[in-house]
């Protein structure tokens, strides 16, 4: 089984989000990068599915050379070879084109992704690249196992609920928790992935529909009121008639 | 040229993130001086659907196709963008939910539109630009985005809209049909489990969360958030711990590796506030920490906080909140 496994390159949660030039360009300074969260869940599944079945899992990302640590965190994971597509994207359109675009190249039997990249927390290049290549997209999915060599079946989330679903192969899924147990590399891996193939790869088309113009921060909070806790029921009085949300 | 919103049902009844988004996109109509029309899948009574006319939908074309009372996402994608092309519609609004961003991303593609999720506020449109403001870097943040197509495709964060009710006459409601083939329903599931609410809230879509942490110390003593959550019409939420603990089901876990919540009020016992706990719950409106430990970093991010032991604390919230006339 042929699996490819999209990762986003993104600000660790801890992050501190700031801003440069006026507010139009994020501040990569003192910034630490990870593998998307989601994205891990994704790779741990397509490894796992890899060890049980056989084939070959490649990590792809659209981004520019100071993804690769991630990108050789993935190979030291456990991935065979990556691909990286060399460019600055700018929206998730294009995002979604070059994902297309090298699946198109390779026939993979299924394409793995994270459910929402932490940064631009868009929760769309999944679906995009699944109409873009004509075949379903299963998201949010929080469990993937093969039927047979030929269907998954797969879990999804809707509000309120879940769905059971069956698709043939090719087909592009989401994963979020708790669909797989997120590894760390070992010594060994770490040592391998040097050595694995990472090609790069120039853009297809460059189109943005969707031009970032600016960012500003939410109003910092005007501070904590404390209520003691003898009189606790104070609060649900302060509640209806100070902040207005009962 | 006009708005389209698509609109989701649930229990025959529009779900609120759905009257939100009809609401957007008729103000969005009201800008661009012209009407706004909506979409209806699968299992919604016509009395709710014609009941849109108070959020400002002037008509609404319904699909009511038996087999689409699940979701399918290439046979709604069908229907929408029917009902786009008939509209000529060049605005298209959904609600952010995993229903609402699959079906907007894959109309992105298939109508070559420009696409924009998890959208805060309404449409600049000065001098015939379109720029909304997007949350991002998982609540740390606003970006205001161009949208550059002829067609734009906007999901509208949940609970950052509210629904008006300026009680516009009753919206016509016209039969839509999509020709759908059967390979339109290729990945339609097998299967389709709701979760037992027990008549009480679901979580994406609440106003109020309750939600609890390991300092709750285990399931049995979960009816103290069940029974606050009640009194105050709240869901029911927790931290991963919790749910890894297997205390509460997965669907309950909020945070960055959870689901994302942002009701007008989150109220969190027991819980220290851990950064990935936070990026889950931080665009709640008003947040309240109950924690014994003063130390405990949600504090920093509380507008009203209470020191103090949950299993003392949380009984009087109960009795207090039990005593509000509704
Ligand atoms: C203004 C702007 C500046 C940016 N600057 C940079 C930058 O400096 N460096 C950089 O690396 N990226 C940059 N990006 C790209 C950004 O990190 C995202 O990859 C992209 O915007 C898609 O985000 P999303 O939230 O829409 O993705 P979502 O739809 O939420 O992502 C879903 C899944 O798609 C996959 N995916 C998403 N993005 C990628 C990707 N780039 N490669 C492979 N798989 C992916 C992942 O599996 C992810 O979990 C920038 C984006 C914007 C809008
Ligand atoms: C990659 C990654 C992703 C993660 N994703 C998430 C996520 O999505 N969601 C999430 O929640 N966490 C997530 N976490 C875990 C997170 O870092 C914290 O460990 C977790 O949120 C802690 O849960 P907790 O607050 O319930 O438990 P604890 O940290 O153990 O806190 C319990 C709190 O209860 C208080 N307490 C104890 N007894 C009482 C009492 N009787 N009355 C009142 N208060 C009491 C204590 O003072 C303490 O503050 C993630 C971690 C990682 C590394």
């Amino acid at each position: 089984m042929k699996i490819l496994v999209c990762i986003s390159n993104v600000p660790d949660t801890t992050s501190k989000i700031n801003f440069t030039g006026d507010n139009k360009e994020f501040d990569k300074n003192g910034v630490q990068f990870v593998i998307n969260p989601w994205d891990e869940y994704a790779l741990t599944r397509a490894i796992e599915l890899k060890e049980a079945k056989g084939g070959s899992v490649t990590v792809l990302n659209v981004g520019e050379a100071d993804a690769e640590p991630n990108i050789r965190k993935a190979l030291a994971i456990g991935a065979d070879d990556a691909i990286r597509v060399n460019a600055h994207p700018k929206d998730a359109f294009f995002v979604a084109q070059q994902i297309a675009a090298i699946a198109k190249e390779n026939n993979y039997d299924m394409i793995l992704m994270g459910k929402e990249s932490i940064d631009y927390n868009g929760f769309q290049v999944h679906n995009m690249v699944g109409e873009m290549l004509g075949i379903p997209s299963v998201t949010p999915a929080f469990k993937l196992d093969m039927v047979d060599d030929s269907t998954a079946r797969l879990e999804r989330e809707i509000e309120g609920g879940k769905e059971v679903v069956e698709v043939k192969l090719p087909f592009v899924a989401s994963a979020q928790q708790p669909m797989s147990e997120p590894r760390i590399p070992n010594m060994r891996g770490i040592m391998t992935a040097r050595t694995k193939p990472l090609a790069v790869k120039e853009p297809v088309g460059a189109e943005v529909k969707a031009e970032y113009v600016g960012y500003s921060k939410p109003e910092k909070k005007g501070g904590v009121k404390m209520i003691d806790p003898e009189n606790a029921g104070e609060l649900i009085t302060l509640l209806r008639n100070e902040a207005k949300v009962l | 040229m006009s708005v389209l919103v698509f609109v989701e049902g649930l229990n025959g009844e529009i779900k609120k993130s759905s009257l939100e988004a009809a609401s957007y996109g008729s103000q969005v109509a009201q800008q661009l001086g012209t009407t706004a029309t909506a979409v209806a899948i699968g299992e919604v009574h016509e009395d709710a659907l014609a009941k849109l006319g108070e959020q400002g939908i002037s008509k609404v074309l319904y699909d009511a196709d038996d087999r689409l009372k699940q979701f399918v996402a290439d046979a709604y994608v069908k229907v929408i963008a029917k009902a786009a092309q008939q509209e000529s519609a060049k605005v298209l609004v959904f609600s952010n939910s995993n229903i609402g961003a699959a079906v907007g991303s894959k109309l992105a593609v298939r109508l070559n539109g420009s696409l924009a999720t998890n959208v805060t506020t309404l449409p600049k449109t000065e001098g015939g630009s379109f720029v909304v403001t997007r949350g991002v870097f998982s609540g740390k943040a606003f970006a205001d985005v161009a949208l550059t197509s002829d067609v734009k495709i906007i999901a509208v964060k949940k609970n950052s809209f509210e629904v008006s009710s300026n009680g516009g006459a009753n919206a016509t409601v016209e039969k839509l049909s999509a020709d759908l083939a059967d390979a339109d329903f290729a990945a339609a599931p097998k299967e389709t489990v709701m979760q037992d609410t027990d008549g009480g809230v679901l979580l994406p879509e609440a106003e109020i969360v309750v939600s609890g942490g390991r300092g709750l110390k285990g399931p049995e003593n979960w009816h103290l958030v069940e029974d606050l959550a009640k009194a105050l019409g709240a869901a029911t939420a927790c931290s991963k711990p919790v749910s890894d603990l297997d205390w509460r089901p997965h669907h309950e876990h909020v945070g960055q590796t959870g689901i994302t919540v942002s009701p007008n009020l989150y109220i969190a016992i027991g819980i220290s506030g851990a950064i990935q706990h936070l990026a889950g719950v931080n665009s709640s409106k008003v947040i309240v920490v109950i924690n014994k430990d003063p130390e405990a970093p949600f504090f920093k991010a509380a507008d009203y906080g209470i020191v103090g032991d949950a299993f003392d604390v949380v009984p009087k919230l109960i009795e207090a909140a039990r005593a509000l006339d509704k």
